[in-house]
């Protein structure tokens, strides 16, 4: 099946996750081949996400894992965790 | 990066260390959650966008957990049980300050109608490189931040946190096919505002030239 440029753009999520089935990920590659713009819009998406999980992009704030420790410590050596049917 | 994706080997060890806490070893339990901090920290973000608050809505997540771990039933993946109390918590936050109530009217204007994505070439390659500068990570979180409040959990957690579209539909207690629209729309939405802003960054030379348009604009 030919098709156009926005119905690429429709699957373009999916084929980035290759939750294609092979017939529509078949027509989106032959669309990709010969569409500049897709195949640009394609790889930046790509790109974006990428970059977005790199663990530099969100950073924890300082010393947020010490904080939590701390506080679960104070809890630890006063509680334990409920008994089942408890509240 | 964390991925949330548990092996058999780190299900075993997580049951072996939920069963020798409710023994009695309380100290396990900073073993437990270890490998998730930044997992529940990005999940309580993706409701907040307030990192103090996010930081406090994952403490009292986490002494939930804890008070709560005999009814862990191990049906759920503790990561995935982890994550839906963190969203629990950062959505009773959430509704105290009113925020919730913007939420619906976002969605439906996003989640329907033509797309179109912004037109770019050249942009084969991804400069990670790029990413030790601290202005272009605040051009991501704010493009992140201002995506509809549904549109960034899922995106956090399937794109940032890394976890399976499943996993992602679990914690957030909705079905496979709207994590899928909401994804493809919030990938969409950062791409058509990223791309242009992070192509000019890495092709400095080419600041003033003038992007290909859409030939039906």
């Amino acid at each position: 099946m030919v098709l156009d440029c926005k119905h690429v753009w429709n699957h373009i999520s999916d084929y980035i996750d290759g939750t294609l089935s092979p017939e529509v990920r078949a027509d989106v590659e032959r669309h990709l081949a010969g569409c500049e713009i897709c195949s640009a819009v394609l790889d930046s998406t790509r790109n974006v996400i990428i970059l977005m999980a790199d663990d530099r992009v969100f950073e924890l704030p300082v010393d947020y894992s010490k904080r939590l420790h701390a506080r679960l410590d104070q809890i630890l050596a006063m509680e334990s965790p409920e008994s089942l049917g408890t509240s | 990066m964390t991925s949330a994706t548990a092996s058999p080997a780190t299900s075993e060890r997580e049951s072996a260390l939920i069963a020798a806490i409710l023994a009695g070893d309380r100290e396990k339990f900073h073993d437990l959650i270890r490998p998730y901090e930044r997992q529940l920290y990005l999940t309580a973000l993706s409701l907040l966008k307030n990192e103090a608050e996010a930081e406090d809505a994952v403490q009292e997540a986490v002494l939930r957990a804890y008070r709560k771990l005999a009814s862990f039933r191990g049906e759920a993946k503790f990561s995935t049980w982890l994550i839906a109390i963190t969203l629990n918590e950062a959505r009773g936050r959430l509704r105290k300050t009113q925020q919730a109530a913007i939420d619906s009217l976002d969605d439906q204007s996003s989640e329907s109608g033509d797309f179109t994505p912004a037109a770019l070439t050249d942009w084969r390659e991804v400069p990670l490189e790029m990413l030790e500068r601290q202005e272009i990570k605040t051009l991501i979180h704010e493009a992140v931040a201002e995506l509809p409040d549904t549109f960034r959990q899922v995106v956090l957690l399937r794109d940032v946190e890394e976890l399976s579209v499943n996993e992602t539909a679990e914690a957030l207690g909705i079905s496979l096919s709207l994590v899928k629209v909401r994804l493809h729309r919030a990938r969409l939405l950062l791409q058509k505002k990223l791309a242009p802003l992070l192509l000019l960054e890495t092709k400095p030379a080419r600041r003033h030239r003038i992007f290909r348009r859409w030939p039906w604009f």
